[in-house]
């Protein structure tokens, strides 16, 4: 049986060792803290698989094997929505509605009645909406629980060690594979956690804003997480602007928001390199599966499948880069 | 065309914000043969050196950095931020933002000529963020200011030059100022009208990098650039009411 190494189980480490399961591979993942929590960026994470939204910004791969996810998250036993998602302007930014609608395929034009067909909560809110029904979200941290016990389940070792590379590894470290990939850069994301008992939303509801933009993800439990900040930096402080601009256009979006309990605050730097694309590349028997940038949840499964074909295979894959 | 004493090549200055990733910032800077990157030190710097990797691949676009105050309200905000750009950048360029009012981001120009002074008083060469007024333009070369950047329009609104008249005005009166037409601009056609009313250069972010192909957008805005400033110095016919034949008319029906 083929024996590998993971390092780092976020969600592109959890996502290699259930590929190279899937594969009969003997897997043994290391990481300092090797079970999902608040030191790794997938933690962070919206949930939203949302491949057609993401190409307003992001190149065309990221549509493409994007629309791989949800299934991907499903054959793994995680509960993953298939609501689609909704996309909206406050009155005078409209035009970017337009804009979006012209870039992103597969949506649909809504009245307001419309809206309110699928959001009721929204209903008398909005004129004019997007939907884009092949799109889905997930819970991040309860999908990264899931497969970790899965993965468990099925032989995999977890260490609690920095772990070194050695025979077949897969370095999944995020930025602190920095030491080997010096093109990786964080950019910092920041979002908040909101607690409501008084609105409902069955899908991600993206906030279109020239200036401050904003994802809402529903969760379970009357939670809602509040996403969309991007900032080129690598540090991890949860910033007072940031959250103002966040919890005002929550309440922008509805009020009821207002009257809801803040729960969490949260802010991490994402890798990315310089075209925001991840990479697989290999350094002697190590495979780095890296970049994953805003797209973890959505990119990862699609990353995992061709890394371990690279590995098994002695295939180049997309995205593989030399140096 | 100089700036403080420098020669710069291009007419066309790029900010480097809110584009889809470093490689097609990079690839607009390419395609457009732009001459100067503005950077904001503000919203990244955090106290830190926290936005030095971004930092090093603009400073490998390998053009001229004008780090900018983007998002300071008050002068002493814009002040500190233009110190702690001059030490980062290790240039005394600043474009000089003092934001008045937040959800228009219109200039505070009472702000920026105290601020203006200030910079000039500690050597620093500003670049001050102004409006079309005329007045407002004689108070910041009073504080030391050698080179102007009136709006076009609030930024990031896309709406090109919204006063001609303000603006050829303020041409007009300061003929031997460099001036760069800096915000709201959207499209080409209005950074060629910018150079054809005889602006120096154009600065623009979102135009190109809210597009949907930005490195076209940016060569589409160096291509007019280049179109306005070959018909301003080419000397343009001035507009007459009635049209003029070019060839003569004589011995043509034209009266039948």
């Amino acid at each position: 049986m083929m024996r590998a190494r993971v390092l780092g189980a976020g969600v592109a480490g959890l996502c290699v060792a259930a590929e190279l399961v899937g594969q009969g591979c003997n897997v043994t993942v290391f990481d300092p803290v090797p079970r999902p929590g608040p030191h790794g960026c997938s933690w962070w994470a919206g949930g939203m698989l949302a491949p057609f939204c993401e190409s307003e910004t992001a190149e065309e791969p990221v549509v493409r094997l994007g629309q791989e996810a949800a299934g991907w998250w499903e054959r793994q036993g995680v509960a993953v929505t298939r609501q689609g998602t909704l996309v909206l302007t406050l009155g005078r930014d409209r035009r970017e509605l337009d804009r979006f609608g012209r870039r992103v395929a597969g949506h649909q034009s809504l009245d307001a009645k419309g809206l309110a067909a699928l959001e009721p909560d929204l209903d008398g809110r909005f004129d004019r909406a997007l939907h884009i029904p092949g799109e889905a979200h997930l819970d991040p941290r309860a999908a990264l629980a899931h497969l970790r016990t899965r993965l468990e389940s099925a032989g995999v070792a977890f260490v609690a060690e920095q772990g070194r590379p050695e025979g077949l590894t897969f370095d999944c470290r995020g930025m602190a594979a920095r030491d080997r990939l010096p093109d990786l850069r964080g950019v910092k994301g920041e979002m908040a956690v909101l607690r409501s008992a008084d609105l409902r939303l069955n899908r991600p509801v993206r906030l279109l804003h020239p200036r401050y933009p904003l994802y809402v993800v529903p969760r379970a439990d009357g939670l809602f997480m509040l996403g969309a900040t991007q900032i080129e930096s690598d540090d991890r402080k949860r910033s007072v602007r940031s959250v103002l601009e966040l919890l005002s256009a929550a309440y922008a979006l509805h009020p009821a928001f207002g009257e809801a309990e803040l729960v969490e605050i949260g802010a991490d730097a994402r890798p990315a390199f310089p075209d925001n694309l991840p990479r697989l590349s290999r350094q002697g028997d190590t495979i780095h599966v890296n970049g994953l940038f805003r797209h973890g949840f959505l990119l990862a499964p699609a990353l995992a499948r061709m890394a371990v074909e690279a590995a098994c295979d002695r295939t180049r894959p997309e995205f593989w880069h030399e140096d | 065309m100089q700036l403080y004493g420098s020669e710069i090549s291009s007419r066309l200055m790029l900010g480097t914000a809110q584009y889809p990733s470093p490689s097609v910032l990079a690839e607009a800077f390419r395609r457009s043969g732009a001459g100067i990157a503005t950077v904001s030190v503000r919203r990244e710097a955090g106290g830190e050196r926290a936005g030095a990797a971004f930092w090093d691949l603009v400073r490998d676009l390998g053009v001229t950095l004008l780090p900018n105050t983007a998002g300071c309200h008050s002068v002493r905000e814009a002040v500190t931020t233009a110190q702690m750009a001059r030490e980062l950048f290790d240039t005394s360029w600043i474009k000089l933002e003092v934001i008045g009012h937040a959800d228009t981001l219109q200039p505070d120009p009472f702000g920026l000529v105290e601020a203006a002074r200030i910079l000039t008083d500690d050597g620093f060469k500003v670049f001050p963020y102004t409006t079309e007024d005329v007045v407002l333009a004689d108070r910041l070369l009073d504080a030391g200011c050698e080179v102007l950047m009136p709006w076009g329009a609030p930024i990031g609104t896309g709406l090109g030059l919204t006063n001609i008249y303000g603006l050829r005005t303020l041409r007009a009166q300061f003929p031997d100022v460099p001036m760069v037409v800096d915000a709201g601009l959207g499209l080409p056609s209005q950074a060629a009208m910018a150079q054809e009313m005889g602006f120096d250069a154009v600065l623009l972010n979102t135009a190109v990098a809210k597009s949907g192909d930005p490195a076209a957008m940016a060569e589409g805005f160096a291509r007019a650039v280049e179109a306005g400033r070959l018909a301003y110095q080419a000397d343009p016919m001035e507009p007459r009411d009635m049209a003029a034949p070019s060839t003569p008319v004589i011995g043509k029906a034209f009266l039948s």
